[in-house]
């Protein structure tokens, strides 16, 4: 009965259709065309931006090249009963010695590159062996044994730690760079261990970068407070001229404050030169206050200051002032008036400003790498050195998905605590 | 904000002590800026104050626009003892290039896209924007790594080509950001009215959702334009040795040689974020009045 009546009752539009299915439609239609205004943008940022990401993320475990350049070797290779044979059989030492021969010599002298992680001596091994076969095809006569043959060569190809070494490179992943990202790496055996005492760095760094961002965050944090307190207070007149002191550092060239603060601490810089004036330290006392960490802390603290006020300001703006009188007309001294009922509810500005802070500051590169020295730089500058210098693009990208993990875990709290569509600017 | 008349000495002595720490704190923010500004006229090589600068009264021969004549390429100084080059300059116009190309294109896209995300419609909005906003968050260093790498995989590296697709990428989120909030509150009733007075979509985007929204375009614009001018990680990495921007030469000045002129630069770019500020800050109650929100 009740069915009757709902299908009997049911509104049509002008074309016939049930309403309900007609609001549908058009919601629909309004939703493909919101789509279609953003998909230009989606499209485009899915293709400059997050494709090369993932691309790095995918080159930090990738080891494929050398599986490309030795596929028949590792193929062979997987045959060999390591526990019970010494050596791998005739086989493997027929495809590699193909396969050094043969192979395209970029792709080869690549691949060296990347067996010298495994084992160092690799590379020479490798050379030597290919100057040697080039010889043997020369002269026409095929070696019989391939062992023996590449054994005379160099006594490398008769020692079982090098055919071991090579089962860490035969998978198509690896783990290596993430393990050579925190100073480890792989034994003969494949087995975890640290690095050599003279190669471990990374551990280090990673320990200075949340050193110096911790820092760098408490010290926004005390200065800030104050600041973004006052302009909250202040008649908009005043507060919006004051403003500007915090805006404008935000808005120049990061380059800029970086050379202005090059320029304020050099040993003959502004500080040094009123410090003598002043009498306060003489002539040939002047302090190191740049190229070394001290510089990173002032320089980046300074930088990042107006992302601590901003937040901090928008919250205690909408703070009544009424709270405070109240608490000290109920008897609190102001101080205890201060910590109970003002504090507590600045925190979601110290929590937004003070993360905010922190993630850029683990990620800075910039200003570390110029005003740092040696001992003021932050992870970013191995990302940029294995980039650029030392062409170990794998171990570059491991850091770097090391970083961008950590970003994403810090940003996915702030977005918890703050909601990252309140993201403001100026 | 001031003292009450019946404040305590105890009181005054807190408040007083508050106040000399916002002093000294919005000296820490400003007076690296203000510094610089003085020894860019300067006459000696080095970048300190020099005796003659501080003397009382002024000795013009400590003054000079030496550097600012090194900086446009003028290379007829006599006594020349740091390298003097129109490097700046060729910097000063690739970076000019670049920023207005990427900032027309990352306005365009980010405008249209800031639209579409404030449609009470939007599907998967929260996704959607958490994707557009991640290149303002990644770090740079970590997005030039991933991007030399791909670049180099489709030859775009050490390209203009490439470096302004990076710098599109780098500055849409602020477009996005400043537009989708002027389009809070916004009314869609004024859409409406203006379809059923009869204008076609364009001309209603042109003539009523335009103007409202121009503040918030022109301030996300400006946004893009500093961050594709200011940004020198990429440019290290994907430029060729003679694509040269501001901050690349800036870069290289504090490596190799202090000179100066990058104070003369430097200066300049103050200057330059000056009247971007004043302009952003202008737009912003400008568009807060038109919209009829006031700050409280």
């Amino acid at each position: 009965m009740e069915d009757i009546i709902s299908t009997t009752n049911q509104i049509l539009t002008t074309d016939g259709l049930p309403l309900k299915v007609s609001l549908r439609k058009t919601e629909r239609k309004n939703k493909i065309r919101a789509f279609l205004l953003v998909f230009p943008l989606l499209l485009f940022i899915i293709i400059t931006f997050v494709v090369p990401i993932g691309d790095m993320l995918l080159r930090s475990v990738d080891d494929s090249q050398i599986n490309s350049v030795y596929s028949k070797t590792f193929e062979e290779y997987n045959k060999w009963d390591s526990e019970n044979d010494e050596l791998p059989p005739e086989a493997v030492y027929e495809a590699i010695f193909n396969e050094i021969h043969y192979g395209d010599k970029v792709q080869v002298g690549k691949a060296l590159t990347r067996m010298n992680y495994s084992k160092s001596g690799w590379k020479s091994l490798i050379k030597k062996t290919r100057r040697a076969i080039k010889k043997i095809i020369k002269s026409g006569e095929l070696p019989t044994s391939y062992k023996e043959t590449m054994i005379s060569i160099h006594e490398g190809w008769g020692d079982r730690l090098f055919w071991v070494s090579m089962k860490q490179m035969v998978n198509e992943n690896t783990a290596i760079y993430y393990w050579n990202a925190i100073d480890r790496t792989y034994d003969i055996d494949g087995n975890v261990i640290m690095q050599d005492e003279k190669r471990r760095m990374y551990i280090k760094t990673w320990v200075r970068t949340f050193k110096v961002s911790v820092y760098v965050t408490f010290f926004c944090l005390i200065l800030g407070f104050p600041v973004a307190h006052l302009l909250a207070n202040l008649p908009l007149r005043y507060s919006n001229l004051l403003m500007i002191f915090v805006l404008l550092p935000f808005w120049t060239s990061l380059l800029v404050r970086t050379t202005a603060w090059i320029v304020m601490l050099q040993q003959k810089g502004v500080i040094n030169g009123v410090l003598v004036w002043l009498g306060i330290i003489n002539d040939d006392q002047r302090i190191q206050m740049v190229y070394n960490m001290t510089g990173t802390i002032i320089a980046m603290t300074q930088i990042l200051l107006p992302f601590m006020i901003l937040p901090l300001y928008s919250v205690m703006k909408v703070i009544p002032k009424s709270h405070m009188r109240a608490a000290q007309n109920l008897g609190a001294k102001p101080v205890r008036a201060f910590i109970r009922v003002y504090l507590p509810q600045t925190v979601p500005g110290m929590s937004a400003g003070g993360l905010l802070v922190f993630v850029l500051a683990i990620g800075y590169f910039i200003t570390p790498e110029l005003v740092g020295g040696k001992d003021g730089q932050l992870i970013g500058h191995w990302i940029a050195y294995h980039l650029k210098t030392t062409l170990n693009w794998g171990l570059c990208a491991a850091i770097g998905s090391i970083l961008l993990v950590i970003m994403l875990v810090l940003y996915w709290l702030y977005n918890k605590i703050v909601g990252i569509d309140n993201i403001k600017l100026g | 904000m001031a003292l009450p008349s019946y404040a305590s000495p105890v009181q005054r002595t807190y408040y007083y002590v508050y106040l000399l720490i916002c002093s000294f704190v919005f000296f820490f923010l400003i007076a690296p800026l203000v510094a610089i500004i003085p020894i860019s006229f300067s006459q000696s090589p080095f970048m300190v104050f020099t005796e003659g600068m501080m003397s009382w009264p002024p000795d013009p021969e400590a003054w000079s626009f030496r550097w600012y004549r090194y900086m446009v390429g003028i290379c007829t100084d006599e006594n020349l003892t740091t390298p003097c080059s129109n490097k700046w300059m060729i910097g000063t116009v690739n970076s000019f290039f670049v920023g207005f190309v990427s900032t027309f294109f990352a306005t365009a896209l980010g405008t249209l896209a800031a639209l579409g995300l404030s449609r009470p419609h939007m599907p998967y909005k929260a996704l959607i924007m958490s994707i557009l906003i991640s290149p303002m968050i990644v770090p740079l260093i970590i997005t030039a790594a991933g991007m030399f790498f791909f670049y180099a995989k489709i030859n775009l590296v050490y390209t203009f080509t490439g470096i302004i697709l990076a710098h599109i990428a780098l500055s849409t989120p602020f477009v996005v950001i400043t537009v989708t909030a002027t389009l809070v509150g916004f009314d869609m009733n004024m859409v409406r009215a203006s379809q059923s007075l009869g204008a076609k979509p364009m001309k209603t985007f042109f003539k009523v959702i335009m103007p409202l929204i121009l503040p918030g375009v022109i301030s996300g614009a400006l946004f893009a334009f500093i961050t594709s001018f200011d940004e020198v990680v990429i440019v290290m990495f994907m430029a060729s040795l003679d694509q040269l921007t501001i901050p690349k030469q800036m870069w290289a000045g504090i490596r190799q040689e202090i000179s100066p002129v990058i104070l003369c630069m430097a200066t300049c770019l103050v200057v330059l974020s000056i009247f971007l500020l004043t302009t952003v800050e202008l737009l912003r109650r400008r568009s807060e009045k038109m919209r009829g929100i006031s700050r409280q």
